[in-house]
């Protein structure tokens, strides 16, 4: 039976569901963000304990140092659920896609002047295995964090951080060959230019506690390669020798990390202002990081930057500082 | 002999795939439902690009079917030109 | 300046490679057992991962446009449902209480089978099985996300799901699937991939999604329909990855075929038991029946499964022996499930009835064997007593099963007059089960079943009653505590669908629809 019931209005009983309406103060219409975020992770009574931690519960707010009244005190200012979180990366790489199509079709790859692309090839092709390092990682802050609000955008940045990963190997692939990616991974693992880099990575993937995990990757080493690299070296220098063509194949990196900062800040800011120990907590990790992640990034900017990488690493590290103190946590 | 299948949804996008399966498996069984379209033949099914293409006149990347896919049975190889089910006898 | 020319397209399967194998590299500052430290323990050997083939070769480019294609479709589909009021297109309101069902016992899992991917994903040392379980991961939040946003119009409108995330911590019946699932992700990477990646998805979903799915077309749920052709379409993905994962392990070393045929007995029996909620919804809460349950069985398991395990005898793998107690308790499942619920649908979150005369015609000419014979005359006792204001709810807590937490509630395989009751003692103290093989599985694992949240235990103990509830005073009534601490409405939430709040509404406001009134 089909039934027309356009100009039939029936009042709904309630707006939204019970959890929805305490948490947002009343019983009104909530979005898909709320529904589909607040109180998705199970809370209570759980059977057993995992045998892989025996000493945590299944989910436990006690694997990280960071103390939160409600965890759901985190929102992600995108208010992504997946549906809105697909919808956005799905427009980005039809961007992405025009432009490597277009680099690629009007043969721009081979106007690059030599230099600007042994530079790229050299600079860009290794920072695949730091993507995929930060893939792991935020799959890690997802799984052991507590409570969707805050674990759920970092399954978003794992598998966002697969896509750069992804999109750096197209890259190689398209000023290189396979060889290049090779070449790369062998700088990787075995140049000077790349072990403090390769070590701040590795020395990430052990970490046990979760926020410090977030920090460590997303505030601490994405909030100064993004800018150094992306912004200062590709967009800015090379662009003016040249090399445009690789700021077209790089915009989603530069679109991405424009997006996804406004979150890791907002994360920032939520535990930082929670309470004094948590904000000496954080403050701790992210000067100890930080530090770290200058001075391993220090080495790959002279590719691009030669004698002038102190001086713009100094500078990415100020914005850096002043992001943090804005954020809530002067360093 | 143990039955493999594919299970696609209705509507316009899998009709011409529907059609080249059947195209490329004589033997494959159609079973139509009024939401879904099961397809189950014997030890081994292959959907293959071209002749997909030639029902509509561009290119298809097999991969497309993921959009339209409900379910299915048998170990799975897929290349670009093809996408085989199979039981190993 | 010619490399353009000589550069030779990659097919797929190297394009695949290079894009996720080829990102990994082995580490040198750390330990690899530092970085992956819960590979060893389950005793599975994996020599080279690089052997692993994987099925779906989607990078995450073609993933975003794939699937927000997918969303774009289903979001529209569901906005039109719930602006025209579709849900009163529905064949009547009983069906609503499968969306109750649904929304309280599997959305939540889909959460876990989220996180639990997260954790396999992180786990394991592959490039190849790690990028699929976390691709996994980003799905199953989908799957949980879309179900709780196509319901959240039918929690407006109809009683019983208004607080479905607190009723799946809590309500009794509801510790079956949590149970599942926690068992699951509280087992090491490999089991949980043969438990849900295998077990659950390749040899158990078509059974809970196929029914359930084509249960809501039939039932003119057009919302719930498209969430679940939605989310197959993701699942023919995880199905491939559950087959390779059990083939990659099994082809890696001999000594890793026993663990794993431990795991899938142990997985198929558990899937199982929880499908019993699914086989009560086929064969009794869908108003217009799709198949019956032992139907399902036999297409989807015995006819599929029957290829899938001659194809991988190869490697010395067998049908699971509690298959053979499934087909004989296949004519009275869903029977004794649904006789449970009537009994005691003062505590759910649902509504209950007694079939009518065709529906016990449709449940006798599906279960000839069965239906006439043991519960026909069960009902129609129930029937009678409820006519003559009798209608009985149980109040008496039932025992539960110590591992699948099912009340006692099953027959002894042949003997369907008999209750089945199994007894195992472990430091002193007894436990229960419903069966050989719920026994068996605790047996293996003693220390873990031990810790099970029996509901049941828990009202005994005093913990399942709101806060400052003193159970001293006189006059405490025990059910209506334990309803407070479920937070269901008592009369809105629970008991018969005739007296039900959502029968009278749904018959308000299909009679405007319908009628000038």
């Amino acid at each position: 039976m089909q039934i027309d019931l356009r100009t039939v209005t029936i009042k709904p009983l309630r707006h939204t569901f019970d959890n929805i309406a305490r948490r947002i103060g009343a019983d009104k219409p909530a979005s898909r963000y709320q529904e589909g975020t607040l109180d998705m992770q199970q809370e209570a009574n759980y059977h057993y304990r995992p045998t892989w931690d025996p000493d945590h519960l299944i989910y436990d707010r006690d694997r990280t140092a960071i103390r939160m009244a409600d965890w759901y005190g985190f929102k992600d200012p995108r208010q992504f659920y997946y549906g809105a979180y697909a919808l956005a990366r799905a427009k980005q790489q039809d961007t992405a896609e025009a432009n490597f199509d277009f680099v690629e079709n009007r043969g721009l790859a081979a106007t690059l002047p030599d230099d600007i692309r042994d530079t790229v090839l050299k600079l860009l092709v290794p920072l695949r295995h730091v993507a995929w390092g930060g893939n792991m990682n935020n799959a890690a802050v997802c799984a052991y964090g507590y409570g969707t609000a805050f674990t759920q955008p970092c399954i978003y940045q794992a598998m966002d951080q697969l896509g750069i990963a992804q999109y750096l190997t197209r890259v190689g692939l398209l000023l290189g060959d396979v060889e290049a990616l090779d070449a790369a991974k062998r700088a990787w693992m075995e140049d000077d230019t790349w072990q403090g880099l390769r070590r701040y990575v590795e020395d990430t993937m052990v970490l046990r506690d979760p926020v410090e995990l977030f920090v460590a990757q997303n505030v601490a080493l994405d909030g100064l390669l993004y800018p150094l690299v992306y912004e200062t070296i590709i967009d800015d220098v090379l662009s003016a020798k040249g090399g445009t063509p690789v700021a077209m194949l790089t915009q989603f990196m530069t679109d991405w990390y424009a997006e996804t900062r406004r979150w890791v800040d907002a994360t920032v800011k939520t535990a930082a202002a929670e309470s004094d120990a948590n904000k000496a907590v954080v403050g701790g990790w992210i000067a100890q990081w930080r530090d770290r992640a200058a001075a391993a990034l220090l080495p790959v900017g002279r590719i691009a930057l030669g004698a002038r990488a102190d001086e713009l690493t100094a500078e990415v590290v100020q914005q850096f500082n002043a992001r943090m103190a804005k954020a809530g946590v002067p360093v | 002999m143990s039955t493999v299948f594919i299970a696609l949804q209705t509507n316009e996008e899998t009709r011409p795939v529907i059609e080249a399966i059947v195209q490329d498996n004589p033997d494959a069984v159609v079973n139509e439902q009024p939401a879904m379209v099961k397809i189950d033949a014997q030890d081994r099914l292959v959907i293959r690009r071209e002749t997909i293409e030639e029902l509509i006149g561009r290119p298809f990347d097999l991969q497309e079917l993921q959009i339209n896919l409900i379910t299915m049975t048998g170990n799975l190889d897929q290349t670009d030109d093809e996408m085989v089910l199979y039981w190993r006898a | 300046m010619d490399m353009q020319a000589a550069k030779k397209k990659l097919g797929l399967k190297e394009r695949y490679a290079v894009m996720t194998r080829g990102l990994d590299w082995t580490p040198s500052y750390q330990k690899m057992e530092d970085i992956y430290p819960y590979i060893a323990y389950e005793g599975i050997k994996i020599h080279d991962w690089d052997k692993w083939e994987d099925p779906f070769r989607l990078t995450m480019d073609a993933y975003w446009k794939y699937q927000a294609e997918k969303e774009r479709k289903l979001y529209a589909i569901i906005d039109a449902f719930n602006q025209n009021n579709g849900h009163l297109n529905v064949t009547d309101a009983r069906y609503i209480n499968t969306v109750k069902l649904f929304v309280s016992g599997i959305s939540p899992l889909e959460y876990v089978a989220h996180r639990g991917f997260a954790h396999a994903g992180r786990a394991f040392p592959g490039p190849g099985p790690r990028v699929a379980c976390l691709m996994q991961s980003l799905d199953e939040i989908r799957h949980a996300q879309t179900q709780v946003h196509a319901i959240s119009n039918y929690n407006k409108y109809y009683n019983g799901m208004h607080d479905f995330h607190h009723a799946h911590d809590r309500v009794w019946f509801l510790s079956v699937p949590k149970s599942f699932f926690d068992d699951a992700i509280t087992a090491g990477p490999f089991e949980f991939m043969v438990a849900i990646g295998f077990s659950f998805e390749y040899v158990l979903t078509n059974l809970l999604f196929v029914p359930f799915v084509s249960g809501a077309a039939y039932n003119g749920d057009m919302g719930t329909m498209t969430f679940g052709f939605s989310a197959q379409s993701d699942e023919a993905r995880h199905m491939t990855l559950g087959l390779e994962v059990i083939k990659f392990i099994l082809e890696q070393d001999p000594a890793n075929v026993p663990i794993v045929q431990r795991w899938i007995d142990k997985w198929t029996w558990r899937g199982y038991r929880v499908l019993t909620l699914v086989a009560m919804m086929m064969d009794y809460m869908l108003p217009k029946r799709t198949m019956s349950w032992k139907e399902a069985w036999e297409v989807y398991f015995e006819e599929n499964g029957g290829a899938l395990f001659k194809d991988l005898a190869r490697y010395g793998i067998t049908m699971p022996k509690c298959a053979e107690q499934i087909a004989l308790e296949k004519d009275h499942l869903s029977h004794q499930a649904w006789s449970t619920f009537y009994n005691y649908a003062m505590a759910a979150n649902f509504h209950t009835w007694m079939p009518d005369e065709d529906e016990m015609a449709w449940l006798a000419g599906k279960y000839p064997d069965s239906f006439d014979k043991h519960y026909r005359p069960r009902y129609a006792y129930w029937r009678e007593q409820a006519a003559k204001g009798n209608r009985f709810y149980n109040k008496t807590l039932p025992m539960l099963c110590q591992t699948c937490q099912i009340p006692m509630i099953f027959t002894e395989p042949g003997d369907p007059t008999k209750i089945c009751y199994r007894e195992a003692d472990y430091k002193g103290d007894k436990y229960h089960f419903c069966s050989d093989h719920c026994k068996k599985i605790f047996e293996d694992e003693p220390e873990k079943y031990v810790q099970a949240w029996l509901p049941v235990h828990q009202i005994y103990q005093g913990n399942c009653f709101p806060e400052g509830t003193d159970p001293s005073v006189e006059g405490f009534d025990p059910l209506a505590a334990v309803l407070r601490y479920y937070k269901l409405e008592h009369g809105r939430d629970n008991m018969d669908f005739d007296a039900s709040e959502d029968k009278r509404n749904f018959a308000e406001w299909r009679g405007q629809a319908t009628r000038n009134i």
